[in-house]
C-alpha cells in the first residue's frame, strides 16, 4: 500500500516536471509559443517577465509549483493576470458530473448485457449483445455526439442540444461518453462471467438446488465483479480523456472546455494547471482503485 | 494447429477486419485516382447539397466533394498513424527490451518514466504537446509517439523477463553471444506475436487518437482532410446537412472496427486459452 501511494506521488511530480519544462524542451523562444511570431518587443518582454521566463528553468519550476500550490498561480495573458484557480474549481464540477454520470450509464447498459451473453452462450442473445458491443467501442465520441444531437434535439426535439443549465442537459453527453466504455465492459463482464461460470462453487451451487438466477447474480455476478473494479478505474482516464472530446460536441462548461480555450488564448498558465488537474485525479482515482481491489478481495489484502 | 491456420479458420470477423484493413491502405494510397473531384476543387453554386449522382455524399463548405474529402481522409489517417505505430514500436521495445534484460536501477528508471507518462488520461499529454508544438502531420505523429512507446516497453519488458531465463537462452549465453545478439536472435523473435497484436490494437487507438486531436483543432493544420477535421467543420451544419459530418465519423468507425476485429482475430490466434474475451 505505501508502495502504491510511493508511486502514485512519483507519477505526479513526474507529470509536474513534464508539464512545467515541456516549454523548454522544445527548440525555439517560448514567448514565440504564446504570443505568435508578430508579437510586439513590448508584450514579449511584459510576458517574459510576468510569466517568469527570465528566471532560469529550476526558478521557473519552483515559482510554478508553489503558486500552483498555494493558489497564486495566474494566467499568463499580460494585461488581465487573473487567477487561475477559480476557473479551474468552477470547471472540476462539471468535469467529475459527466465522467462519473457516463459511468453510470456504461454499468447500467453493460453489466445486464454482459451477464446475460455469458448466461446465454452461443446462442443468438449472445451474438447480439457482442456485436452491439464490438460496434459500440469503434463510434467516435466526436461523431457519437453530433448523431445523438440530430436524433434527440434536433428531430425528435426531446432534450437541448448543447450547454449544462438542467438534467436534462446531462443526458446527451453521458451517453455520448459512456457509450464506448459500455461495450468495452460488455465484453469484459461476459468474459469474467464465463470464466466464473466454470468454477466449483457454482457447480457446487447448482447442485444443491439453488435457482439459475440466484447462482448467476449472487454466486458467479459478485466473484466476476472483481476484476470489472480494476478494469473500471484504470477506464476512468479514457473517461477524462474522452471528456474533452464531449464537452467540446456540447459546449458542456467543464475542465476539456477550459483546456480548449486556454490554448487558443495561448494561456499557458491555465492550460498547464488544467493538464496537472486532469493528471491528478486519474492518479487519484487509479490509486484508490488499487485500495478499493485490496479492501474488497481479501487474498490481496493478505498478499501486501 | 498453428496460429495461421487458427486465424484462416478465424470466422467473418478476421476476414471482415482483413477486407476493411485492404480496402483502407488502397483507399489511401490510391485517393487521388479513385476521388471524383480535386480535394480543392469549390463550387459555390452547390454548397452544402444532399447526395446526387455528380456528388454521390454530397457537398460540403464552398462546394466541396464530400466523397473526395473522405477518401483522402483515409490518406491522412494512413499516414499519421503508420508512422505513429512504427516509432513507437521501434522506441518501446528497444527501451523494454534494454529494461527487462539490464534490470536494476535501468529498469527501475525506465519504469517510472513509463509510469509518469502513463498518469496522463487518454489523449490528455498528446494534446498538450501538439497544443505546445503547433498542428502538423509530424507533430501529432512526435505526440502519439511520446506516450505510444510504453505500451511496446511494458509487453516487451515483460516478454524478456520471463523467456530470459528459458534453456535456449542460456545454451546461446554459454555459447558466448552477447546481450544485443540475444536479444535481437532469441528474445524478441520470441515476444513476436504479442508485439504483432499489441500493433493491431495500437493502429485503430491511433487512427481514432489523431482524427479526436484534429477535431479538436489540434491535429492536422487547417484545410487537411483529417476525418475528425472534416467531422468538426460539418457540425456546424448539423440541421441543414447532417450528410457533411455523418460521412467521414463512419468511414472512421468502420476502420477502427475492421481494425479492432483483425486485433482480435489475432490474438484469438496467438493464444487459443483467450478464446472469447
Amino acid at each position: 500500500m505505501t508502495r502504491r501511494l510511493v508511486s502514485a506521488v512519483i507519477a505526479m511530480v513526474g507529470a509536474l516536471l513534464l508539464v512545467s519544462l515541456f516549454l523548454h524542451l522544445v527548440p525555439g523562444d517560448p514567448v514565440d509559443v504564446m504570443l505568435g511570431e508578430q508579437a510586439t518587443q513590448v508584450d514579449r518582454a511584459a510576458l517574459r517577465q510576468a510569466v517568469g521566463l527570465d528566471l532560469p528553468w529550476y526558478a521557473q519550476l519552483w515559482t510554478f509549483a508553489r503558486d500552483l500550490a498555494t493558489g497564486e498561480l495566474r494566467t499568463s495573458l499580460p494585461p488581465f493576470q487573473r487567477k487561475v484557480l477559480p476557473a479551474l474549481g468552477a470547471a472540476l464540477p462539471y468535469t467529475l458530473l459527466l465522467t462519473v454520470s457516463a459511468m453510470a450509464v456504461s454499468l447500467v447498459l453493460a453489466l445486464p448485457l454482459g451477464v446475460m451473453a455469458a448466461a446465454r452462450r452461443g446462442t443468438p442473445v449472445d451474438a447480439a449483445a457482442m456485436g452491439v458491443s464490438v460496434a459500440g467501442v469503434a463510434l467516435p465520441r466526436f461523431w457519437l455526439g453530433p448523431v445523438l444531437i440530430i436524433l434527440f434535439a434536433l428531430k425528435l426535439d426531446w432534450l437541448p442540444v448543447s450547454g449544462a443549465e438542467s438534467w436534462r442537459h446531462l443526458v446527451l453527453p453521458a451517453f455520448t461518453l459512456g457509450t464506448a466504455l459500455a461495450a468495452f465492459l460488455a465484453r469484459m463482464t461476459r468474459a469474467t462471467m464465463l470464466e466464473a461460470l466454470r468454477e466449483d462453487y457454482v457447480t457446487v451451487a447448482r447442485a444443491k438446488g439453488l435457482s439459475p438466477g440466484v447462482v448467476l447474480w449472487k454466486h458467479a455476478f459478485r466473484n466476476a465483479l472483481l476484476p470489472l473494479v480494476t478494469v473500471l478505474g484504470l477506464e476512468f482516464g479514457a473517461l477524462l480523456g474522452g471528456a474533452i472530446v464531449t464537452e467540446k460536441v456540447f459546449a458542456w462548461p467543464g475542465m476539456g472546455t477550459l483546456l480548449l480555450t486556454a490554448i487558443e488564448k495561448r494561456d499557458y498558465n491555465t492550460v498547464r494547471a488544467t493538464v496537472l488537474l486532469f493528471t491528478f485525479c486519474y492518479v487519484v482515482v487509479n490509486t484508490l482503485t488499487d485500495l478499493t481491489y485490496a479492501w474488497v478481495d481479501p487474498r490481496v489484502r493478505r498478499r501486501s | 494447429m498453428s496460429a495461421a491456420q487458427r486465424f484462416r479458420l478465424n470466422s467473418w470477423g478476421a476476414r471482415f477486419g482483413l477486407a476493411v484493413a485492404c480496402a483502407w491502405v488502397f483507399t489511401a494510397l490510391f485517393a487521388p485516382w479513385l476521388s471524383p473531384h480535386a480535394p480543392d476543387a469549390i463550387d459555390l453554386t452547390r454548397e452544402l447539397s444532399p447526395p446526387t449522382s455528380g456528388h454521390p455524399l454530397g457537398t460540403g463548405e464552398n462546394g466541396i466533394d464530400v466523397l473526395t474529402h473522405v477518401l483522402y481522409g483515409a490518406r491522412v489517417s494512413l499516414e499519421v498513424s503508420f508512422f505513429a505505430v512504427v516509432l513507437s514500436a521501434a522506441v518501446g521495445i528497444t527501451l523494454g527490451g534494454i529494461a527487462g534484460y539490464a534490470g536494476g536501477l535501468v529498469d527501475e528508471a525506465l519504469m517510472r518514466g513509463v509510469d509518469v507518462l502513463l498518469a496522463f488520461p487518454g489523449i490528455l499529454l498528446a494534446l498538450f504537446i501538439t497544443a505546445v508544438l503547433g498542428p502538423s502531420l509530424a507533430n501529432v505523429v512526435f505526440a502519439l509517439s511520446f506516450t505510444g512507446w510504453t505500451g511496446y516497453a511494458r509487453l516487451t519488458r515483460g516478454q524478456v523477463l520471463t523467456l530470459r531465463e528459458r534453456d535456449y537462452v542460456q545454451a546461446a549465453r554459454a555459447l558466448g553471444s552477447g546481450p544485443g545478439r540475444i536479444l535481437a536472435r532469441h528474445l524478441l523473435p520470441n515476444a513476436a506475436g504479442p508485439l504483432l497484436v499489441q500493433a493491431t490494437f495500437a493502429l485503430p487507438g491511433a487512427i481514432v487518437a489523431e482524427a479526436s486531436l484534429s477535431f479538436l483543432g489540434l491535429g492536422v493544420p487547417p484545410g487537411t482532410p483529417s476525418w475528425g477535421a472534416l467531422v468538426d467543420q460539418g457540425t456546424q451544419y448539423l440541421l441543414v446537412a447532417p450528410h457533411v459530418a455523418l460521412f467521414p465519423g463512419i468511414a472512421l468507425a468502420v476502420t477502427v472496427l475492421g481494425f479492432n476485429l483483425l486485433g482480435d482475430a489475432l490474438r484469438d490466434a496467438m493464444d487459443p486459452r483467450h478464446e472469447g474475451r
